[in-house]
């Protein structure tokens, strides 16, 4: 299991491994919020937990075409599925690497976003605890969605028709205990949902996007 | 003898050529009265005008819409366990069934909301839910469509709907923590001293009970046309196979 964690992660660090991309397109996507909507640090400040949220679950979602693609082309999944290790842990691994290398860089990279969307300063901590504890359910969620819709051809789009809907819960407990903490209210119910909600997905989501994967490299 | 019997796609079809004409004919006869009741016969409410008469189509839609999510997942999981081809074609052909109430569902409801509520669309828990119940058909639909082979169709979808199911079912308590509601409670319900008054209940339950028989028709038609089709689909590989 550890080798196949860094085994992802090296191709993911490596040239061509498209680590940042995501970061990036998070970067540009905060850059344009406010081209948009205007400059007025009010309103920037309202809306900066909700755009930071739904910024990172769109750069996560915009990184999940990558995370099985190659390998099922390549023919590394054949291999992997009749591997002595689990399918299931495997996938779970391949969540990991793609949560390091996407989720965590989000989740660093949020507070200073936060600063260019003016905001404020006792939302910062909760921004990040939030992301933290919700960011591994979209890639948990994520890697599922990926396990559908390998094997159709010009599935990107199709994944986010899919995974997106499966993200709601998702982000409405993130962005709400996110937006709680900018008005200094009670952030823990959310929190608890949110961390419930991540536990959830990483304990059972392998199992079924296993499942998904066997049916389609059968 | 059991249900399982009717596995048998050849069983299926003769169960469902009997029972299709009485389900047509009693889901006529049930919409028929139950709207024509509802709209010329029942008094106009106090409150509401004429325009509570929109409820005869409004709820019924909605239990559609949801029961038909509910039917497609047991149906997967038959299909998952029992691998029976006619539970998954049934679980396909419910589907767009479904989508369809979900819409008529959203849009009479925005068609009530404007006079009554002043708006055509609040991001109110049910309405909320509804709409998101709406993206997981289309999902689910989409998914059918973008695969050829039909087994590897049916496994992932039937593995969608499970997924689905529960994740629809967190959204719609996620969304009841996230915003108050302005919609009413439940119109019908078993459990509660107050229902809606006797005079609009009556044509509403005889409504609904038409918009069901009538999802039962529609459901057993089209899943006999999607057995239709599989069978051409393994003809036309047969004789590819034979030239």
């Amino acid at each position: 299991m550890r080798a196949m964690l860094i085994r992802d992660l090296r191709l993911a660090f490596r040239a061509g491994g498209g680590f940042g991309l995501g970061l990036a397109f998070f970067l540009i996507l905060v850059v344009l919020v406010p081209f948009s909507v205007g400059p007025q640090g009010e309103l920037l400040a309202s809306i900066a937990p909700g755009v930071l949220w739904l910024g990172a679950l769109l750069a996560c979602l915009l990184s999940l075409d990558r995370l099985l693609a190659l390998d099922f082309e390549d023919g590394t999944l054949d291999v992997l599925a009749t591997a002595p290790l689990p399918l299931e842990a495997a996938l779970a691994m391949k969540s990991l690497a793609h949560w390091i290398t996407t989720g965590l860089p989000l989740v660093l990279a949020a507070p200073f976003l936060g600063i260019l969307l003016n905001l404020p300063t006792q939302g910062f901590s909760w921004l990040v605890i939030s992301l933290l504890l919700g960011t591994p359910a979209l890639s948990m969620i994520g890697t599922f969605g990926a396990a559908l819709t390998v094997g159709i051809k010009r599935g990107g789009l199709l994944m986010s028709l899919l995974v997106l809907p499966l993200y709601v819960p998702t982000l409405i407990f993130g962005a709400e205990a996110a937006r709680r903490g900018v008005v200094g209210m009670d952030v823990q119910t959310p929190l608890f949902l949110l961390a419930g909600i991540s536990l959830g997905a990483i304990a059972l989501l392998p199992f079924a996007a296993a499942a998904a994967l066997r049916m389609t490299i059968r | 003898m059991s249900l399982w019997k009717y596995a048998n796609p050849v069983k299926f079809l003769a169960l469902s050529a009997r029972v299709q004409p009485y389900a047509w004919a009693a889901a006529a006869i049930g919409i028929l009265i139950g709207l024509g009741w509802g709209f010329f016969a029942t008094p106009d409410d106090f409150r509401q005008g004429s325009t509570i008469k929109i409820i005869y189509i409004h709820v019924p839609a909605a239990w559609i819409a949801i029961n038909a999510w509910i039917m497609m997942l047991f149906a997967s999981l038959v299909w998952l366990v029992r691998r029976h081809h006619v539970s998954a074609l049934a679980a396909k052909a419910a589907a767009p069934i479904g989508l369809v109430m979900t819409v008529i569902g959203l849009i009479t409801g925005a068609v009530w909301g404007q006079p009554m509520w002043g708006t055509w669309w609040v991001w109110d828990p049910r309405l909320t839910s509804f709409l998101i119940l709406f993206l997981f058909y289309l999902g689910y639909i989409a998914l059918w469509e973008a695969i050829d082979d039909p087994d590897t169709a049916a496994d992932l979808t039937s593995i969608l709907c499970l997924v689905g199911s529960v994740f629809a079912l967190l959204s719609r308590y996620a969304v009841l923590f996230w915003s108050q509601g302005l919609h009413q409670g439940a119109s019908l319900s078993l459990d509660k001293e107050e229902n809606i008054s006797d005079v609009f209940w009556q044509p509403l339950v005889l409504s609904i009970a038409g918009f069901t028989l009538l999802f039962l028709a529609l459901v057993l038609y089209r899943t006999g046309t999607e057995i239709a089709l599989r069978r051409t689909r393994a003809l036309n590989v047969r004789l590819d196979k034979n030239t």
